[in-house]
């Protein structure tokens, strides 16, 4: 397995360096606890957008309905504390006590069979991971075995989005409906409510955020890491060489869904509740456009994107309530026209330089980018 | 001024503290109008919320973008009116009351978020918000959590009742029996087809018609129950059904913008509503203001309040809404419902002679409301509204036309044995 000399080239080493810098120490001392669990929520975002930087922009799948997994992950987490918010002692005037409430208003009497894993600690761990990456395993095989590429991905991807959310939404007696999951409580017996467990949660994010990042930018380095971009640039080419193209697909797409997930599964326990609008078609879009403002090549522009448009979309709907969504909206233009790059490439372009300028006049560097980086070194794998 | 003086006799400070003090005599000397009956900020307010001696704030809460800014505009039109009547006739406990108005975007997961600014960063003595059950629901948790006070204006399906919410809008009992008595009564209807938009409302609102038709109503039964998707656009074959069927009464209780392409296929199906007798609890004045009088026309709705009550209350309401926000506006139910939560609030403000949450909480129950547009109105100690139930018939010029009301105001049940 060839890795390059080192984990992170300069430029991504000062990336890594700023973010933790932000998010470790800056945000939470300069931050009251209100805003900085708005930071956490833009953050469970940012799991997804860096799923969606290995998968679309290294591997050029473009999925458009990262919404499903994000949702599975988060409907896992908030069963698992519905039930411990709906025990026997907190239901006691519903018509039957012990489950959660908006199955008592369906009539149903009996917990069903899919929820009682839920009880589980444990199988609630093991459920976020697998439940969403079993699903983005069966999708993708069925898809990329059969060659199903590109725009059909995208539009069959957005389809199982807006099919979980109308099933979710009909089966109310199941899954809340279109009130979601709500009014959750506690996590193991902890009170995810309080401004204690928010700053908490706040770091565990942070944490889990950076092990997604360190085992992204693995596999981007790996070997794994030159099929991808060699199967987005040409892919014939790649399958001629012998590579199972399939499968390197299927990998890239499950990776991306645990990804969202995880960001899911978080994002219940910041918020305190999972509804099928993080589901559907225009969440998984908003996704994919927190990639785009990111730069969709750059692990750590991900980061930023999320944090950016959502820090907007918070500052704008505050001090416009009527017109923010136009603001937003040009922001979006602004960026694709202006730097399609991302919020990466404007780093790449304009800043980046200065900083080799000013650092290292002794040694002259070229074509030195996060995004093409691996492109670059163009000796075929092996 | 105390405050000020604490930090420091220390030399930078002593010239500005020995001024300070001189013109402390010549504070006291001031002015202070109708400072015997305004209140001490301290006394009215111990826990913190954003109250001074002139102002008092609270939230509006609604979505102005997205789906349904359609329908939440109504709402906070009516609140703003509400709010500059109050402060026109000297605010509440001597103070004006200011208003922090945030978006919900149509996004419940946005209502929660705002909620907390509300609440958390802005200290809202009261929020005035919400629409649909899902951003109730969203917004519920953190209401309870920081101890904030909701004033909900939309008819709902009942099966909550919580102490930090009051509810000025009919709950699903107050909306749906009394207007099933009626039809059965004076129509003679026995058999009933029910429709609606597939989420928890409907779904509710229609269990409790069911119930209420089979179990009640003598020889009444249910002969069909279907349900769409939001935003649902196709009801060719349902209509088909209908007309198969023929059920005496269909009974509609469908959202948002699918209305517009229901009543429009009804009509062009040929089902004649002068003939069929169409019975909804989801159209208000605002919905046919999309759908077309002349599509719904002769369409029964039952609702508490429609723009063309004839009560002295009504005929001051609706000249001054139509002066503030426009000739054109319409006002449906729920933004009559959304006009009570200002005053409501006032009313039990001054009835508790604090702004304390708590103290609102428990004093809520009995306070009564006579200037209200659709008539008196009471809160009842489950923080609902006893309200009277109305039936009216949709004209073509989009208004409806009041045909029945109850005798006596109604009790507002939300959790109703025997209908579970």
């Amino acid at each position: 397995m060839i890795i390059n000399s080192r984990f992170f080239d300069r430029s991504e080493l000062i990336g890594f360096i700023a973010l933790a810098l932000l998010l470790f120490i800056i945000l939470p001392l300069t931050l009251d606890i209100f805003r900085l669990n708005l930071v956490a929520k833009y953050l469970t975002y940012a799991f997804v957008a860096i799923g969606l930087v290995l998968c679309w922009g290294y591997g050029g799948i473009l999925s458009l309905g990262q919404g499903v997994f994000f949702g599975l992950g988060g409907y896992c987490m908030a069963m698992y504390l519905k039930l411990e918010a709906s025990s026997v002692a907190n239901t006691k005037i519903q018509s039957t006590p012990g489950i959660p409430d908006f199955m008592d208003w369906n009539q149903i009497t009996e917990l069903p069979m899919f929820w009682k894993p839920f009880h589980s600690f444990p199988l609630t761990l093991l459920a976020i991971i697998l439940v969403p990456g079993i699903f983005a395993f069966i999708i993708g095989a069925a898809m990329f075995k059969r060659r199903v590429g590109g725009v059909y991905f995208a539009i069959i991807t957005q389809a199982i989005a807006a099919i979980l959310t109308i099933l979710i939404v009909g089966q109310q007696g199941y899954t809340g409906g279109i009130n979601g999951i709500t009014d959750l409580r506690t996590l193991h017996g902890w009170d995810i409510r309080t401004d204690h467990a928010k700053f908490i949660l706040y770091f565990v994010e942070v944490l889990l955020l950076f092990g997604c990042i360190v085992v992204a930018q693995f596999i981007r380095l790996t070997k794994l890491g030159r099929i991808l971009v060699a199967m987005r640039e040409k892919e014939d080419r790649v399958r001629f060489s012998g590579y199972s193209v399939a499968n390197f697909k299927i990998f890239a797409f499950c990776v991306a869904a645990v990804f969202a997930a995880i960001g899911g599964a978080l994002f219940t326990l910041e918020v305190g509740f999972m509804s099928p609008s993080f589901v559907g078609i225009v969440p998984s879009i908003e996704m994919v456009i927190y990639t785009a403002v990111g730069g969709r090549m750059s692990i750590f522009g991900a980061v930023w994107g999320s944090l950016l448009v959502n820090f907007a979309k918070t500052s704008l709907s505050e001090s416009f309530p009527q017109l923010w969504l136009f603001g937003l909206g040009a922001l979006f233009i602004a960026v694709v026209l202006l730097f399609p790059g991302g919020l990466s490439g404007i780093w790449q372009d304009y800043v980046q330089p200065r900083i080799d300028r000013l650092i290292s006049s002794r040694k002259p560097k070229s074509g030195n980018g996060w995004a093409d980086k691996s492109v670059a070194d163009s000796a075929p794998a092996e | 001024m105390s405050d000020e003086i604490k930090p420091g006799l220390k030399s930078p400070l002593r010239r500005k503290l020995l001024m300070g003090m001189a013109a402390l005599p010549a504070i006291s000397m001031l002015p202070r109008p109708s400072f015997a009956d305004v209140p001490a900020t301290s006394a009215i307010n111990t826990t913190g919320l954003a109250v001074t001696d002139s102002e008092v704030t609270v939230g509006i809460l609604h979505s102005v973008t997205g789906t349904m800014a359609i329908s939440e505009t109504g709402s906070v039109e009516a609140e703003k009116l509400a709010i500059s009547q109050i402060n026109d006739a000297g605010g509440v406990l001597g103070r004006k009351i200011k208003f922090i108005q945030e978006d919900g975007a149509s996004d419940w997961p946005t209502f929660a978020e705002k909620a907390k600014k509300l609440l958390v960063n802005d200290k809202c003595a009261a929020v005035m918000g919400c629409w649909t059950s899902a951003s109730r629901k969203a917004v519920l948790p953190v209401f309870e959590q920081y101890n904030g006070m909701l004033y909900y204006p939309t008819f709902y399906e009942g099966l909550e009742q919580s102490k930090n919410v009051i509810y000025t809008g009919q709950e699903a009992t107050q909306q749906i029996l009394a207007g099933l008595d009626w039809v059965n009564k004076t129509k003679g209807s026995k058999t009933f087809y029910l429709l609606g938009s597939d989420y928890i409302w409907p779904r509710t609102s229609n269990k409790i018609a069911r119930k209420h038709i089979e179990g009640h109503l003598e020889g009444c039964k249910v002969v069909g129950e279907e349900y769409f998707p939001l935003g649902n656009t196709q009801f060719n074959s349902v209509i088909n059904k209908i007309k198969l069927v023929k059920p005496d009464v269909i009974y509609a209780i469908i959202v948002g913008g699918s209305n517009v392409a229901f009543y429009k296929q009804l009509k062009a199906a040929g089902i004649d509503l002068s003939k069929q007798t169409l019975l909804t609890i989801s159209v208000t004045e605002d919905e046919i203001d999309g759908i077309g009088g002349e599509n719904i026309a002769g369409a029964y709705a039952c609702m508490k309040y429609f723009q063309s009550l004839d009560n002295p209350n009504n005929k001051v309401f609706v000249p001054a809404f139509k002066k503030m926000w426009g000739e054109k506006t319409v006002i449906g139910d729920v933004t009559q419902a959304a006009y009570l939560g200002p005053w409501l609030w006032k009313l039990t403000a001054e009835k508790a002679g604090s702004f304390d949450i708590d103290k609102i909480a428990a004093a809520s129950p009995g306070v009564e409301f006579k200037g209200a547009p659709e008539g008196y109105v009471r809160i009842h100690e489950n923080h609902h509204l006893w309200s009277k139930t109305r039936v009216g018939r949709a004209k073509a010029d989009g208004q409806y036309e009041l045909i029945y009301e109850t005798a006596d105001l109604v009790e507002p049940n939300p959790f109703p044995k025997g209908y579970q």
